[in-house]
């Protein structure tokens, strides 16, 4: 009797998301090109740099030095100038992100064993980027320094680093985008779904239909829960597909480990987005409240930049964000192999969110009633 | 022309100007008695640049490794001193690489450095001293730093034992400048860029939502059946949301420089026309994304996909674009917020360049004529 209910109402719940052709679109075409786009775009990476040169030097070492950075990977194009007015203009127009001002006694400076300055703008405006292109430009000139006559001379004793990537040898960008990206878009999804089941019927005058209905509230909570999962389980399920076969990033762990943990993440954003819609009146209410919670649970992640970079007081607010340890498990498990106990340990932080979440929103939900 | 024609023409023009002020108040009001509005244009607002202030830093600070000496000599205890010294790493040391290799999988340090057994004798030999770095690939960015960091406190350490019995000045000296921000502060460039993703937030996520609820509810229908032009409809719906965007801009850029101690060298007059400048198309995004979707799901999904995450992600305000594949670079192009980020940022740091910021107003109002083109015909084709 009781299942027969359920059953009507998840039905019910999963045609009021997908019934909608639009609906259907949005759900599935944008999340698809999001993953494409955004494992392509967002790179800290700095690639394909324009540099400006303004060179007064006449000898060798000064063509030497332009001719290094032109052929270095990082730099694309080398502008030429003859003033100091077009080198500034250039970088505070943005045209190039760094600038090189070499003065007229470079080369000789360098052949009589003097110290030959060179120097280096960079637009801090773009502090992240230039600090990289500095670190380049600081590899090629110690390179070229080190053929110098001076340099030849008192070669010291260069200490070798040999660097070894674990887990992503040659450090492709996408195998860390990929899994990061299944959890925040399923992340966005399941909570803006969620928050709009309960909020669109009490707009529409709905839900109290639903309340008078023979289903008992937690019935109501389970149907609201199971259509959102199975849409979250969905798309997870093509990320999954895709980061495996498209973008090729190795699944070292095992699957069952990820849904398993999957259910629970699922469970605990649903949680979440049943307690925003439970709390508000309209659905842009839900939508906007949904959204309150998504852009700074992304930013405190872990995603963008490590959770132990921020200010000590911060990260203790993290630890209520279920995609800081679903991330440590997409990562772990398609990259790392990691072992089932450090699987449980950030799946258990999930379970609890679910229950706390989904334990306000019934407790919310009967407060409406009467 | 006859008296009573012109005290017509008078009479419609103070009634089409009532028509105007009774769609703005209507707007205002609602803005004003939904929470959820206040929320996005003020609350919202505040967290993003709080967040953007103290929570995401691209800043370089003590990221933990595990330091491997396998044998201890005075050599070896000088490097890991200079290990220790460094302000980019946190340094826990053992004499023996698996003390920390499960740490490496589990995430608890982001790489293991090792100074081989053989590193005392190398090293005092000339036979090519070798110090290894393990890196933990999975986080790219952070693998990437620790292995340059790495790498920058071994030579600085070598070229300090070599100055110790050399002494000489390097060959070649360059000198950095880094204008604008010589300090290096990400958040410098951050909060600046904040202030585009909150106007794109109050520009066209809040209106697509507020127009679509009204085709949604069959109210925009109503509003088109009295005497309202679909100029008066669409400036009714646009000024208070204009004046909304340019309120918690406001808000912003008094936070960012009180709070957060971001320099402003350039003119407000600049500040505001760029603003400005950029509510054309976020607006006229908004317009479009309602008109074509008359539903608060739909129209919320595209707002977030079309307009927040590339704002957020294909503007250059975290990601460099030049280093992006070429055909995401031409999506970057039709990005609004693309030229309010660069110019924002150069406001803020470097003032006014008044030849970029007329550059890039004049691209916004482009693509801001393209969307409200585009909404128009939209609206029409729908209501016929």
């Amino acid at each position: 009797m009781w299942w027969t209910r359920l059953k009507a109402l998840i039905i019910k719940e999963l045609l009021a998301v997908l019934r909608d052709p639009k609906g259907r679109m949005v759900l599935i075409g944008p999340p698809i090109l999001q993953l494409l786009v955004f494992s392509y775009a967002a790179t800290l990476e700095v690639r394909n740099v324009d540099v400006m040169v303004l060179n007064r030097d006449a000898g060798r070492w000064g063509y030497e030095l332009i001719q290094r950075i032109g052929g270095a990977p990082t730099f694309r194009k080398i502008e030429y100038t003859q003033s100091v007015e077009a080198l500034h203009d250039a970088i505070n127009r943005q045209r190039v992100i760094a600038a090189l001002h070499i003065g007229p006694t470079f080369s000789r400076d360098i052949e009589a064993g003097q110290p030959a300055n060179v120097q280096i703008i960079l637009d801090g405006r773009r502090s992240n980027a230039s600090q990289i292109v500095g670190g380049y430009l600081t590899q090629i000139i110690a390179n070229l320094a080190a053929e110098t006559p001076a340099g030849r001379q008192g070669a010291p004793a260069g200490v070798g680093v040999v660097a070894r990537n674990w887990f992503n040898p040659n450090l492709i960008y996408q195998w860390f985008m990929v899994p990061n990206l299944v959890a925040s878009i399923a992340l966005l999804i399941g909570l803006v779904v969620t928050a709009l089941s309960v909020a669109r019927e009490r707009e529409l005058g709905t839900f109290d239909q639903l309340m008078v209905s023979p289903l008992r509230t937690h019935e109501i909570l389970i149907g609201k829960l199971t259509a959102p999962m199975l849409i979250g389980l969905f798309h997870i399920t093509i990320y999954i597909l895709a980061a495996v076969f498209f973008f090729k990033v190795p699944l070292r762990g095992s699957l069952v480990l990820l849904y398993g943990s999957a259910i629970f993440y699922l469970a605990s954003v649903v949680g979440l987005g049943l307690f925003i819609s439970s709390l508000s009146k309209t659905q842009q209410q839900a939508i906007l409240g949904a959204f309150l919670f998504v852009v700074p649970a992304t930013l405190l992640s872990g995603f963008a930049t490590p959770i132990e970079n921020m200010p000590d007081w911060l990260q203790p607010v993290t630890l209520i964000n279920p995609l800081r340890y679903f991330l440590v498990i997409v990562k772990g498990v398609f990259l790392k192999d990691i072992p089932l106990s450090e699987v449980a340990r950030n799946t258990l932080p999930l379970a609890l969110i679910a229950l706390v979440t989904l334990s306000a929103a019934a407790w919310l939900f009967r407060r409406r009633l009467e | 022309m006859t008296a009573s024609a012109s005290s017509a023409a008078t009479e419609s023009r103070r009634a089409s100007a009532r028509r105007l002020v009774a769609l703005m108040r209507k707007e205002s009001l609602q803005i004003i008695r939904d929470p959820s509005s206040i929320l996005i244009a003020f609350v919202l607002p505040a967290v993003l640049l709080f967040l953007f202030g103290y929570g995401v830093s691209l800043d370089t600070v003590q990221t933990r490794v595990g330091l491997v000496i396998e044998t201890q000599t005075p050599l070896t205890q000088d490097l890991a001193a200079s290990f220790q010294a460094s302000r980019y790493f946190d340094v826990a040391i053992a004499r023996d690489r698996r003390a920390f290799e499960e740490d490496l999988v589990l995430g608890r340090v982001r790489g293991i450095i090792i100074v081989p057994a053989t590193f005392t004798t190398d090293f005092a030999g000339q036979k090519n001293p070798t110090i290894q770095v393990i890196v933990d690939g999975s986080d790219t960015n952070t693998a990437n730093f620790v292995q340059n960091y790495a790498q920058a406190t071994v030579a600085n350490w070598a070229a300090m034992r070599g100055a110790e019995t050399a002494a000489r000045p390097p060959p070649i000296n360059a000198e950095y400048r880094f204008w604008f921000n010589p300090e290096l502060k990400s958040r410098n460039f951050l909060v600046p860029g904040s202030v585009a993703i909150v106007m794109t937030l109050v520009g066209t996520l809040l209106t697509s939502l507020v127009v679509a609820r009204e085709w949604e509810r069959g109210t925009m229908e109503a509003i088109m059946a009295t005497p309202v032009s679909a100029a008066e409809l669409l400036a009714g719906k646009i000024v208070p949301y204009f004046l909304l965007g340019l309120t918690s801009m406001t808000l912003c850029v008094i936070i960012a420089i009180l709070l957060f101690g971001v320099p402003f060298r350039g003119s407000l007059l600049a500040l505001y026309a760029l603003s400005a400048a950029f509510l054309v198309p976020a607006l006229g995004q908004g317009m479009l994304i309602s008109a074509a979707t008359k539903n608060q799901f739909l129209a919320s999904q595209v707002a977030l996909m079309s307009g927040f995450l590339p704002a957020f992600l294909l503007s250059g305000f975290l990601f460099e674009i030049s280093s992006m594949p070429t055909v995401i670079q031409w999506i970057t192009l039709a990005v609004p917020a693309r030229y309010l980020i660069q110019s924002l940022q150069t406001v803020f740091l470097a003032g006014d360049i008044w030849p970029m910021f007329l550059r890039d107003i004049a691209i916004m109002l482009l693509i801001g004529a393209i969307f409200f083109l585009l909404a128009a015909r939209s609206t029409r084709k729908r209501i016929a």
